[in-house]
């Protein structure tokens, strides 16, 4: 790791000056994912400025049809959260599959959104619940927010305070793991809104990251259903293809593991 | 046996400590004035190294030094040796390229050090090592064997045209051609063994420390064998003699193999210490675990087995292409040879054996053993071709291993070995009992009526291990005599020391050792210490490999005791006034047998140092030692048998149920035998569902962390099923065959066959990633 000054933030406005000040600060929430490109020196930031005390952005609350998961709220929060699981159990679910035990106690939701990995869970969420990501500076949409491989709509010093999902009629949740990293292979996110509508993004999957699944949504729009997928066709033009899985198997995963999220969601 | 005797399911003395985290591992040791190496290591498969420029680096603040490959040349520090010498066909040697520590010319795999930067701390070394310049020019790279050994491939060594390390056969060509030529069934078998990366827990790492003044070096190392460590670093390297080295290897935290061997990295610290005068501590990261530690297995190959009419064998034809990488590693020569291809016989009667072993330079890291050496590689290949045939010819696999089962011992097969002793029925009975085989078909149909594939796979396997006859490996080139060495000192008030040659890095010696002596003398453990580790302790040894610290190294510890016996046995008759052969020990106590007249153990040392009443002519102390050189091999075997359903959606693949009947002779203690082969089985289903180390065309490797290369986790695996069945092995008097491979040796086959019964196609690699399960259940 090379140098760097390490700065505690005691609120969201101060960890923005603090940013503000540094020739080439970055926001550290888990650390998870910042920690080891730091470590194999991929990074150098001058300053790392903690969001993780900030009590302003830990916590998970339901209220009305909406539920709200501040940005440093770690994943084993969310898995264990009687709110979310009330509200929306799928997400609570996919917090529990994040990783290893260590990864889902320090890591965040708004480290990973900030990241946006392309195998990462939580952007599957957001994009098929059409949640709205909180900053310091306005509100975004899930749509506007993913911009393809680990980019997004943030600003230089722009600081996520939380994710609000509306909470759905139904939703489930199902995923690959990837063996190696336990990210997700291909994973898939169903949800039907109150208002009937219907979203499905597929994570782990595509060469631009997160990503809607309309012939899987048209499919389970008519017929919300497991059966209803047999006979969609994904393709596997632009999709992902690694040593752990060519194109057409995470085509094929793409529906494997919506029909299962729609079981699941029953 | 008593409470801590041999058998006793003691609980390990060493865990206090390593679970307390008080280990103390090479890198938790730090030296006045110790300084820190960084290495700068090649980003090329293949390359000549043009000019190194450090003068840039040499000017940051606390570095000490940077040191290449051409100082090395300068000093006349030797080039790393491949201790065992294989003959061809044609009966040339193997044909050897040169492996400096540090390359001055040329690099040859990804990870190859060309420079070294010392620095006052870690962080320091690394930042200056940025700063070195080195000028590449890129050469044509081949990473994989088929492409190595084509005409007009890129060539790594002008000493072996062709790529080619050495072409050697084994048993009995004319024999072989005629059993396949009178054949009823030919069953043929296509099968990669693949490439896996060992993964210790602990990275290799080393501290040399070289004292001006006795002109003396000390070097603490991650090492399985810390006196043929010295002996090599002092015998080839021109870097220190013998004894002016001190090699202690304190607590290793994982070798399965990878820490036998010796590196670039423990030479150049040494080598190093003495040009900067300090200490010189390196410490590899899990990258340079990646690409550095020897990988293991890496084979291609093709066989064909010849049935007679009655689904006997009678004949089998192996060739196999073996992968060793950029350079021969220590005892790489041996693995695909000695340790693999006298094996092909397994548990079963065939009378003709013919294989060719074709040894092949490619620009990937080097490869040596990794738990099993060779075996597995054997065992998977015969335990696959049996599951092969017995779909070819309709029979049911269980029947077909027991018709061809050697029954008669001791049995010589046409392929060296000369198995002593087994019951291959009996552990295949228990492995069947185990998993209800008998019901299997109606759980196979109750899982279809689910959706789920359901599938059963048997690998019945033999290993070699206690390694080994010094004579018998001699004659087929090793260059190192395979017997091991003990002491026995008890100190004055009866407590006793155990010096071994042997190295426990997660073997459990600590407990094992003191249980035959609480065995043999009636005292608790807490009055036994083993020592090991340090060659300026241990006087030799030739440390742990090939499961043989029980069967040989404690043999030799058992040696060493009955001489210790017989001595004290000699003090207790004196101080008796009895006859020495009335003399039996009991209970910590030498007693005058049917009297109440006993002496304790503690009074007989302590007799023995005051030397006040010592039989005429007796010289005093305590202390005896053995040198053990075993006769034979022993063979461990057993029966291994998976149930699992795939997932035809996804084609994961996950455990019913997974049952080991293991026969490794006696146990000294069972619970630490059960960790054994747990760990075993964990790497043996690794390999056979998860680990691939991969390179890419160009040489790059592509699985160089762990969010890339599989490494199982608990989650992975089934809760294991472990049994015994018993026959001791008439080659030491212990009984012992040995526990520590066997997992990793009969594993894999079980879950291939199984998986391959699941989907109902054959064919199918290793590791059977869901992707890979998947195509193949849906491949045309
Ligand atoms: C072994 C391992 C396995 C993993 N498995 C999974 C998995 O299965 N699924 C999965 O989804 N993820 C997985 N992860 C990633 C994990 O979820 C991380 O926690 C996450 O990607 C980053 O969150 P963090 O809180 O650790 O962020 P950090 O590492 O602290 O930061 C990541 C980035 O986000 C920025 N950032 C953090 N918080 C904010 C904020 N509030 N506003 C603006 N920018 C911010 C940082 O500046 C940095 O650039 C895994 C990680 C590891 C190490």
């Amino acid at each position: 790791m090379y140098q760097t000054t390490y700065h505690r933030a005691s609120s969201v406005d101060e960890a923005a000056s603090l940013f503000a000040k540094g020739t080439e600060a970055k926001f550290l929430a888990g650390g998870q994912t910042l920690l080891p490109v730091m470590k194999q020196r991929l990074a150098s930031p001058s300053d790392v400025i903690d969001l993780g005390k900030i009590k302003e952005l830990i916590g998970v609350e339901a209220s009305g049809d909406t539920l709200t998961i501040k940005a440093a709220t770690p994943h084993y929060d969310v898995a264990t959260s009687d709110a979310a699981k009330k509200a929306i159990p799928a997400l609570a679910y996919l917090a529990s599959l994040i990783g290893d035990p260590a990864v889902r106690y320090r890591g965040t939701i708004g480290g990973s959104i900030a990241n946006n990995d392309p195998a990462a869970d939580y952007p599957a969420a957001l994009l098929a619940l059409g949640a709205t990501v909180k900053t310091n500076k306005r509100s975004i949409s899930a749509e506007d927010f993913f911009k393809g491989l680990f980019t997004t709509a943030l600003e230089d010093g722009e600081i996520i305070t939380a994710v609000s999902f509306p909470v759905p009629q139904k939703a489930g949740y199902a995923k690959m793991r990837h063996p190696a990293s336990r990210f997700a292979l291909t994973a898939v996110f169903v949800a039907q809104t109150k208002s009937g509508e219907v979203r499905v993004a597929a994570t782990g999957a595509s060469q631009s990251g997160v990503m809607r699944v309309g012939a899987i949504e048209a499919a389970l729009k008519a017929n919300w259903s497991p059966s209803a997928i047999d006979g969609v066709s994904v393709s596997a033009s632009n999709l992902l293809a690694d040593i752990h899985g060519t194109a057409e198997y995470r085509a094929n995963l793409i529906k494997v593991m919506a029909q299962r999220a729609v079981a699941a969601a029953g | 046996m008593g409470v801590e005797g041999i058998g006793a399911r003691v609980v390990r003395k060493e865990d206090k400590r390593f679970i307390t985290g008080k280990g103390r591992y090479v890198d938790d040791i730090k030296l006045l004035g110790m300084t820190h190496a960084h290495f700068i290591r090649s980003p090329h498969a293949h390359a000549k190294v043009k000019k190194i420029d450090s003068s840039a680096a040499l000017k940051m603040p606390g570095v000490v030094a940077v040191l290449t490959g051409q100082e090395l040349v300068d000093d006349k520090v030797g080039n790393l040796i491949c201790g065992w010498a294989i003959t061809s066909k044609d009966g040339t040697p193997m044909k050897m390229g040169a492996w400096p520590a540090m390359a001055p010319e040329t690099v040859r795999f990804v990870g190859q050090a060309v420079a070294v930067v010392i620095a006052d701390s870690k962080n320091l070394a690394r930042d200056a090592a940025e700063s070195v310049v080195v000028d590449y020019e890129e050469l044509p790279a081949v990473a994989d064997m088929q492409s190595a050994i084509k005409a007009g491939a890129p060539q790594l060594h002008p000493e072996a045209p062709g790529n080619q390390v050495y072409d050697w056969v084994i048993g009995d060509e004319g024999a072989t051609d005629a059993a396949f030529a009178k054949a009823a069934n030919v069953v043929k078998l296509d099968v990669t063994n693949n490439r896996l990366a060992p993964n210790a827990m602990e990275p290799r790492a080393a501290i040399a420390d070289y004292d001006a003044a006795e002109e003396h070096f000390t070097l603490y190392t991650t090492s399985q064998n810390p006196h043929v460590a010295r002996l090599v670093l002092s015998a080839f390297y021109n870097i220190a003699p013998e004894h002016k080295l001190r090699v202690i290897a304190p607590d290793v935290g994982g070798g399965f193999g990878s820490k036998i061997f010796i590196y670039p990295e423990e030479m150049v610290a040494l080598w190093a210490s003495k040009k900067v005068g300090r200490p010189v501590k390196w410490t590899g990261d899990r990258t340079e675990a990646f690409l550095t530690d020897a990988h293991g297995r890496d084979h291609v190959t093709h066989a064909e087995m010849a049935f007679d009419a009655n689904n006997k064998i009678t004949g089998l034809k192996v060739k196999t292409y073996a992968n060793f990488g950029a350079y021969m590693s220590l005892f790489s020569s041996s693995v695909p040879t000695y340790l693999y291809a006298t094996l092909l016989s397994g548990q079963y009667n065939i009378p003709a054996i013919h294989a060719e072993v074709v040894g092949v330079y490619t620009n990937t890291t080097p490869v040596d053993a990794y738990r099993g050496a060779g075996r597995p590689e054997a065992s998977y290949l015969i335990e696959r071709l049996m599951e092969t045939a017995a779909r070819q010819l309709k029979v049911d696999p269980a029947q077909l291993r027991r018709t061809n089962f050697i029954t008669q011992f001791p049995h010589q097969t046409p392929v060296i070995m000369a198995y002593d002793t087994g019951d291959f029925n009996a552990s295949l009975d228990a492995a069947m009992k185990a998993i209800d085989y008998a019901g299997f078909a109606a759980r196979k149909a109750q899982a279809k009526s689910q959706g789920k594939l359901r599938g059963i796979g048997v690998s019945c396997y033999i290993e070699a291990c206690g390694i080994a006859p010094s004579k018998a490996v001699g004659s087929l080139g090793a260059g190192v005599g395979l017997w091991e060495s003990a002491e026995v000192r008890v100190n004055p008030v009866g407590t006793i020391e155990i010096l071994t040659g042997s190295h426990s890095h997660g073997q459990g010696h600590e407990t094992t050792f003191c249980q035959l002596v609480a065995e043999r003398l009636g005292v608790p453990i807490s009055q036994v210490s083993i020592v090991h580790g340090d060659t300026d302790k241990v006087q030799f040894g030739m440390g742990t490999y090939g499961s043989r610290s029980a069967a040989v190294g404690l043999t030799a510890i058992l040696k060493a005791m009955e001489k210790m016996e017989s001595k004290a046995k000699k003090i207790a008759a004196h101080a008796l006034e009895a006859s020495e052969g009335d003399i039996v020990i009991e209970n910590g106590e030498f007693k005058v047998a049917g009297t109440d007249k006993a002496i304790a153990f503690p009074m007989v040392a302590l007799a023995a140092y005051t030397a006040h009443n010592l039989p005429d002519g007796m010289e005093p102390g305590l202390k005896e030692s053995a040198f053990y050189d075993p006769t034979n091999f022993t063979f461990p075997a057993g029966a291994y048998i998976c149930e699992l359903e795939v997932d035809p959606g996804t084609g994961k693949t996950s455990f019913v149920n997974f049952v080991a009947a293991d026969d490794f002779g006696r146990l000294i203690n069972p619970m630490i035998v059960e960790g054994q082969v747990h760990g075993g089985l964990a790497q043996g289903i690794g390999q056979a569902l998860l680990e691939h180390a991969i390179y890419d065309a160009n040489g790059q490797p592509v699985t160089a962390s762990f969010m890339d290369y599989s490494m199982p986790r608990a989650d992975d695996l089934p809760s294991f099923n472990l049994s015994h069945t018993t026959t001791l092995c008439p080659g030491n008097p212990l009984g012992i065959k040995g526990c520590g491979e066997a997992g990793a040796i009969g594993a894999s086959a079980a879950v291939i066959n199984a998986i391959t019964d699941a989907i109902g196609k054959n064919n199918l690699e290793m590791p059977a990633t869901p992707d890979r399960v998947w195509r193949t259940i849906h491949a045309a």
